[in-house]
């Protein structure tokens, strides 16, 4: 290994300290924020949630604003960025699918996987099954289906 | 305090991290991505690095405020599973998750993640009641 892509390592992780840790800070590591921030008509709707998301947005922007005037990032050759662009059934309907599980057990998979270090046997399971489900859905479906 | 401020305050974390990985590694910071690449064997280094960070991320808040992040379950088990399986095969099939669709096809006003964020934000704000009352 090279002494770039050891310090690719070292930002990787970093990255995830600090998003492990935006998401106990922010609350969306907690499924009863997530679902009481879903459930808007419960009559006690918890809207801070949209901080999250805004205040993600608020730094993420400049920052997608920087990359684009750069030829490659810091550490690599070249950018590593999805190409599609076009909004298909795929999308939607795993999208959908998606939001009913959020919706259901109040956790998506940075916070899922981040709460395991909780030690907490239901967070456990739902990664299991998470994983099992993109296991299905990237190797098993594919030879099930035409 | 209300909960707005650490709300906005670990938001921009995430932006950070998202932006740090993007401009650095030239990467998105996409944890169903992330952890699907994993699961195929592609990458494994880099993301195994980004998900023990994920893992230290709740275990350095609790050294910095004494009390871990508070994590209250809402589903019974057999709705955790079918919850995990759907969230498993529905971010893989859609390509990302609140992650790399919400936060940064957002940022980067994608089409694709714009209408990905907001149809599991519909389907999610659907589910949320209508399982409140099985749960």
């Amino acid at each position: 290994m090279n002494r770039q892509s050891f310090t690719r390592l070292l930002v990787a992780l970093l990255a995830g300290v600090i998003f492990g840790f935006g998401l106990s800070l922010s609350g969306m590591i907690n499924p009863a924020r997530i679902t009481g921030f879903l459930d808007i008509a419960s009559g006690r709707w918890d809207p801070s949630l949209m901080f999250v998301l805004g205040g993600a947005v608020i730094v993420a922007a400049p920052g997608v604003m920087l990359q684009r005037r750069m030829a490659k990032p810091v550490l690599d050759a070249q950018f590593h960025l999805p190409e599609k662009t076009r909004i298909d059934a795929q999308l939607l309907a795993g999208s959908a699918i998606f939001g009913i599980g959020w919706g259901l057990a109040g956790f998506c998979p940075g916070p899922a996987i981040s709460a395991l270090s909780t030690g907490l046997v239901p967070v456990a399971l739902f990664v299991c099954a998470m994983a099992a489900g993109m296991i299905l859905h990237d190797r098993i479906l594919p030879r099930i289906l035409p | 305090m209300t909960p707005y401020l650490p709300s906005l305050a670990g938001g921009m974390l995430l932006g950070l991290s998202a932006v740090l990985l993007l401009v650095v590694n030239g990467r998105i910071a996409g944890v169903s991505g992330i952890v699907g690449r994993l699961l195929g064997g592609q990458q494994i280094a880099p993301n195994v690095a980004f998900i023990a960070g994920l893992l230290a991320g709740p275990i350095l808040y609790t050294t910095a405020y004494g009390r871990p992040p508070e994590v209250t379950i809402v589903a019974s088990t057999p709705l955790i599973l079918a919850a995990g399986l759907l969230v498993g095969v529905g971010t893989r099939m859609g390509s990302g998750c609140t992650s790399g669709h919400g936060i940064l096809g957002v940022a980067r006003f994608s089409k694709r993640s714009l209408a990905a964020t907001a149809t599991f934000l519909a389907t999610g704000i659907v589910a949320a009641p209508v399982m409140g009352a099985v749960r």
